[in-house]
């Protein structure tokens, strides 16, 4: 003890000081929130779950989907839609829809995962639907990326690109790219076919072939880029951009500076410090 | 004679860089020089004036530049960087010798350290070279502006005349102007060369046929998905607005059967399919359609499940899932062929037949 | 080296060296010629260069990839370092793609050099051929020169595109799916090239050892000696020049050769294959990897080919569907119009244009001082036109990258594209024409006014008036060098009334129209009524209509007798 307080007027003092409160604050906020990411399999149907969502869903989402989740000219019945399609559309935020675009984008979640546990439940209670995927199916332990290439490459890549990198679709709107949806929300697009994308049901792509390609997906995008920046993963669009603003900008200036006039040439003056 | 006579500029003569005319011819022999009529760019002395042999300071470029000390700060930026250069260059070795590509780790992240070790290595050492040249061309060598006469292209008249009739006596002598037996025996001896080419690249290839007409399907071929192989029934395939890539049972390592066989299948709402796809070949609203875009080959595979538009991505031809992949946008030229499927004794989606038209590209012979 | 009479002479031994070498060559005078050769200044004269030197390091970084590289079809499945295609089934051709990018050292560096080099070349090759025409440097002599480098366009793009298909990648493999779809709609022969190209149906085995023969042999040799030929020309003929003080078309004034253009240039292939190194250590480009290998059933959205094939994909977007089908037979005009009709009329208009220009200028002089493009106001316009068609060709190209990036609905894009592929080159080409001729107007003013300097000063009667300074003899020598017109004025009568031979008929007529519009330009005269600096009246130079500027000792010459304006 008194070899700490011996210091304590040292100048470093204060920066260690800082530094142990820093940590301290942090282990504790890690302690409370847990890890990122829902651990729960959300579908669960316990009365209270489905109340507490069906208060959820009369408030935010009944003006537009309708009461009964019927659906209304704004918005299509959710009937049947199955859970794992809001835990997907609330997840990611798309849900609440902010505007009507042709597009709803991704964007900050409104709901606590536990909030969207609820709604799910409430809207799997009416009609049923594809369920919550849970941990086991979500996890890429075991998967075999070379076939998750293939399966990627023949059935999600003419949309979302080769490297997940996104891409466009009629009227406005685009298949967005993959950089940011965990596990689950990739196995759960899969599964409900959100907006315009198609659905690929558990009985065409099992399980395991969901888990290979989400595998390859999470390993592309966590990739290095050994030859330098990756320019965006889209291809010759900006390399072509960049070999001529760069390779041909560079080039050209140098140029000018080769053949420039010496500044005797241009002023005609000699000087001796230049 | 001063090169600038502008009000702004008052400089004395010897401070503008060196002015001298080369291609006139001159007016006495020198050491540099090589006498010789009509020689545009021979000759050429300076107005430091004219000399014999032994006559001092006879040169065109001046030895040295006219500020020496700046010269060799100059020279002193110039050597660093060809240092630096230098130590560049064994950077490249050292890294190539050390960092190894595999056997320790992320063999991605092994190949981008060595990657960016080698390229900067690399390029430090060429742009550290360039930029020392350079400054010694700018900084260190005397300025210089030098004439150069053109000589005229065009041959003198004689030497055209000469030539022609050179050109003539070589024609009689050689006969062929006097006798056309010869000269048209031997052009026609010489023709074959030109049409030797056609005739030894007819191997290259198998002549075409009827091959592109039919594909692999036949009555009872089983579809299966791509990539897994696996056979697949109405009822896995039951999710209104599913899409997947099929191919044919027995072809799925057969890349040119592919290239032609390849098809989607898509689930549809009751009700959503109509006139002109063909109900009686489709299977509990499960329509199959070629993926090969028939504008120029693409797999046209993106399918918006709001909108039922099958889109190719290399043109943006589209095609309507619901009416017979007909053409709604784009350079595409005829829907996308339907296959007919119906099931087999076992439940699982199989062909009725091959595809009632060619799939793919128009061709001349497709009619 | 020794020195006498404080000058370097020749050591012993090299001068001995040098002799048994003229002995045996003769090279004493023409090498003397060589190493006293003048070089011309400007900027824009090392764009050939660039195109020269890429062309150089990718024939080094390509000798290397060939060590490396196994132009084979033959499936393998994959085991190798990559562990991520573990199993995956490919050609050899891409599994010795990643070998080289993951399992050989400096192999990913050399790659992205080599395809950096490509693209770098043909953007070189570009900018050098829209400086040569805007600044007319085609014309006689260099004619020939020119339809060379017209040639060497159009191999570098099949070079290009061949090479860049042969790692048998989904993205390349896409692109050569295009082209056997582009050949299976040619009319007649079309279904005989496709299978003789591909041995047979696509993919096929066959196509990737035969894109390596002709992608490493035939072309790179046909490029050398086309290289050759014109640098050769370029030499003999000695380079253009930029207008300027005492350049005329009867010198060449610059720098000699030895010792000053040799390190300069040396210094210029350094900064080409720095810049190319460093491109390629910092910049990824074809990650071959990412992409996964070709196969018939898939594609990726954003399929691109590479630039300078990018004018090509956008030409195929954006034509409509027109086939016929007549009597069993299909003429696919959707196809084979945008992928070869249009880039034969590119190519071809472009190799024919200096004796469509002599033919609507009637200039045929030699031109050694190159123009500056104001003073060829409608060959300025054409190439804009040109320039415009081509951009909006390319950008149509990219246009699914463009519509997801800057939210333009998928459709508008190539229905904007298709009418602007019209539009486009008209307006510019109008307002081209007229910025050029106002920049004319421009020059002309300066000569009689002067430089603006910005200085603004108030006289005593409270008028403001801007302090003007002289041109110098350097900057009045750039604006006076325009060249005199070559043909006597359009509607030239003889003493009699009768028109010249060459000019009568409908083509004559139709000549001597297009002359006069190519001849378009704004003089260089003082208007009529004569001035020095800082008159109060604003004017204009007179329009050029028949009138004809000149070259001149001074700003004030003028030789054209129909306004009888004075010069001083």
């Amino acid at each position: 003890m008194r070899w700490i307080t011996a210091r304590r007027r040292r100048p470093l003092f204060g920066y260690a000081a800082v530094l142990l409160a820093l940590v301290a604050v942090g282990m504790l906020y890690a302690a409370v929130t847990g890890l990122g990411g829902s651990a729960s399999a959300g579908s669960g149907s316990s009365a209270p779950l489905i109340t507490q969502g069906k208060n959820l869903f009369a408030v935010s989402c009944a003006s537009c989907h309708g009461a009964y989740a019927q659906g209304t000219e704004r918005a299509p019945s959710l009937i049947g839609a199955g859970a794992a399609a809001v835990d997907f559309q609330l997840s990611t935020g798309r849900m609440p829809l902010k505007e009507a675009n042709a597009e709803a984008p991704r964007k900050p979640p409104v709901y606590t995962q536990e909030e969207i546990d609820a709604i799910a439940a409430y809207v799997a209670s009416l009609g049923g639907g594809p369920a919550i995927p849970g941990d086991q199916q979500a996890s890429t332990v075991g998967a075999d990326t070379g076939l998750g290439q293939s399966l990627f490459n023949a059935n999600c890549a003419q949309c979302h690109n080769y490297a997940g990198a996104g891409g466009a679709l009629t009227d406005g709107k685009y298949a967005p790219p993959l950089t940011q949806a965990t596990n689950r929300q990739i196995y759960e697009a899969m599964l409900t076919g959100p907006e315009a994308m198609p659905v690929f049901n558990d009985s065409t792509l099992t399980p395991a072939d969901k888990r290979d390609i989400i595998a390859y997906v999470t390993q592309t995008r966590a990739e290095a880029n050994p030859g330098g920046f990756s320019l965006g993963r889209i291809g010759p669009t900006t390399e072509g951009l960049i070999a001529w603003l760069g390779g041909i900008g560079a080039l050209v200036l140098a140029a000018m500076w080769i053949t420039a006039k010496r500044r005797e040439e241009r002023t005609g003056e000699i000087t001796d410090n230049r | 004679m001063s090169d600038n006579d502008s009000d702004l500029e008052n400089t004395p003569e010897e401070r503008q860089p060196p002015h001298r005319v080369i291609g006139t011819p001159p007016p006495v022999r020198g050491l540099l020089t090589e006498p010789g009529p009509g020689e545009g760019d021979g000759g050429g002395i300076g107005p430091y004036g004219p000399g014999g042999p032994g006559a001092p300071e006879l040169r065109e470029l001046p030895a040295d530049p006219p500020n020496p000390v700046s010269a060799r700060n100059w020279e002193r930026v110039a050597a660093a960087l060809f240092l630096i250069s230098l130590l560049a260059s064994c950077g490249f070795v050292a890294a190539y010798v050390a960092l190894e590509l595999h056997d320790r780790g992320d063999v991605v992240d092994a190949a981008l350290r060595s990657n960016l070790a080698l390229g900067s290595a690399m390029s430090l050492a060429f742009l550290a070279v360039a930029v020392g040249m350079v400054i010694w061309v700018r900084s260190i060598m005397p300025p210089v502006e030098l004439t150069e006469e053109r000589h005229p292209l065009a041959s003198a008249p004689e030497d055209r005349a000469a030539f022609a009739e050179t050109f003539v006596e070589g024609a009689e002598a050689s006969q062929i102007t006097k006798r056309p037996l010869l000269r048209r025996t031997l052009i026609a001896a010489t023709v074959p060369v030109a049409l030797a080419p056609l005739v030894l690249l007819r191997d290259l290839g198998p002549l075409p046929g009827t091959t592109l007409r039919h594909t692999a399907w036949k009555k009872g071929t089983r579809l299966l998905v791509y990539a897994t192989n696996r056979p697949i029934t109405p009822a896995d395939f039951g999710s209104e607005g599913g899409m997947i890539t099929v191919v044919p049972e027995g072809y799925q390592d057969n890349d040119e059967e592919l290239a032609k066989s390849t098809a989607i299948i898509i689930k549809m709402a009751p009700g959503q399919l109509e006139a002109p796809t063909n109900l009686n070949w489709t299977v509990d609203n499960i329509v199959a359609y070629s993926k090969i875009c028939t504008h120029v080959g693409c797999p046209a595979a993106l399918y918006e499940q709001t909108t039922h538009r099958i889109l190719c991505p290399c043109h943006q031809s589209t095609f309507d899932a619901t009416k017979g992949a007909q053409v709604i946008f784009g350079p595409a030229p005829r829907p996308l062929p339907q296959l007919p499927i119906t099931t087999n004794a076992q439940g699982y989606l199989v062909a009725q037949s091959d595809f009632h038209e060619p799939v793919g590209p128009s061709f001349w012979e497709r009619g | 080296m020794s020195t006498s009479n404080g000058r370097l002479t020749i050591p012993k031994t090299l001068a001995k060296q040098g002799a048994e070498l003229d002995d045996r060559f003769r090279a004493a005078k023409g090498l003397r010629t060589l190493l006293r050769k003048v070089f011309p200044d400007h900027w824009t004269f090392l764009l050939g260069e660039i195109a020269l030197y890429s062309f150089i390091i990718l024939i080094l970084t390509g000798i290397f990839l060939t060590l490396f590289f196994n132009p084979s079809m033959t499936e393998v499945v994959y085991h190798g370092s990559y562990t991520k295609l573990n199993g995956v089934r490919m050609s050899e051709a891409y599994q010795s793609t990643l070998r080289i990018s993951f399992d050989v050292r400096g192999g990913l560096l050399m790659r992205q050099i080599h395809h950096w080099a490509a693209d770098v070349f043909l953007a070189a090759i570009i900018c050098h051929l829209l400086r040569i025409f805007f600044t007319g440097a085609y014309r006689k002599p260099r004619e020939t020169n020119w339809i060379i480098g017209v040639t060497m366009f159009a191999l570098g793009i099949l070079e290009g595109f061949l090479g860049y298909s042969m790692p048998d990648d989904l993205l390349s493999g896409t692109g050569v799916r295009i082209a056997e779809g582009v050949l299976l709609g040619i009319p007649v022969v079309g279904t005989y090239l496709s299978f003789f190209l591909f041995g047979g149906q696509f993919p096929g085995t066959d196509f990737v050892v035969r894109f390596y023969i002709i992608h490493v042999l035939l072309i790179p040799g046909l490029l050398l000696a086309l290289i050759s030929a014109h640098l050769f020309l370029m030499v003999h003929q000695k380079h253009t020049q930029m207008p300027g003080k005492g350049r005329t078309d009867g010198n060449v004034v610059g720098q000699p050769m030895y010792p000053y253009f040799m390190v300069k240039t040396g210094a210029f292939f350094f900064f080409v294959f720095g810049v190319l190194a460093l491109l390629a250590t910092f910049a990824q480009i074809n990650p071959i990897w990412q992409v996964g290998p070709y196969t018939p059933t898939a594609i990726s959205a954003g399929s691109q080919p590479d630039f300078y094939m990018g004018f090509l994909e956008g030409a195929l977007r954006m034509f409509p569907s027109w086939t016929w089908d007549i009597g069993g037979h299909t003429i696919a005009w959707n196809v084979f119009v945008p992928a070869l009709v249009v880039p034969g009329i590119i190519f071809t208009a472009l190799g024919l244009w200096p004796f469509l220009e002599r033919w609507a200028t009637g200039d045929h002089a030699y031109h050694h001082v190159n123009d500056r493009p104001r003073n060829a106001p409608t060959r300025t316009a054409f190439g804009m036109a040109g320039v415009t068609i081509y951009g909006i060709l390319w950008l149509e190209g990219a246009n699914d990258i463009v519509a997801v990036h800057l939210q333009i609905p998928l459709y508008l894009t190539t229905e904007i594209a298709r009418w602007a592929v019209f539009i486009g080159p008209v307006i510019v080409f109008w307002a081209t024409r007229r910025i050029c001729l106002g920049l004319q107007r421009r020059d002309a003013q300066m000569l009689t006014h002067g430089v603006e300097t910005g200085i603004i000063s108030q006289l005593p009667n409270g008028a403001f008036v801007e302090a003007e300074r002289p041109l110098t003899e350097d900057e009045a020598a750039v604006l006076i060098a325009k060249p005199p017109a070559a043909l006597p004025a359009a509607r030239a009568v003889d003493e009699n009334g009768v028109p010249e031979p060459a000019l009568r008929g409908v083509r004559g007529r139709l000549q001597a129209r297009v002359h006069e519009y190519f001849a378009e330009g704004i003089s260089l005269a003082p208007p009529a009524n004569g001035h020095g600096n800082g008159h109060g009246d604003g004017h204009a130079a007179i329009e050029g209509d028949g009138e004809r500027a000149t070259v001149g000792g001074g700003p004030a010459e003028v030789a054209d007798g129909r306004t009888g304006e004075g010069g001083e």
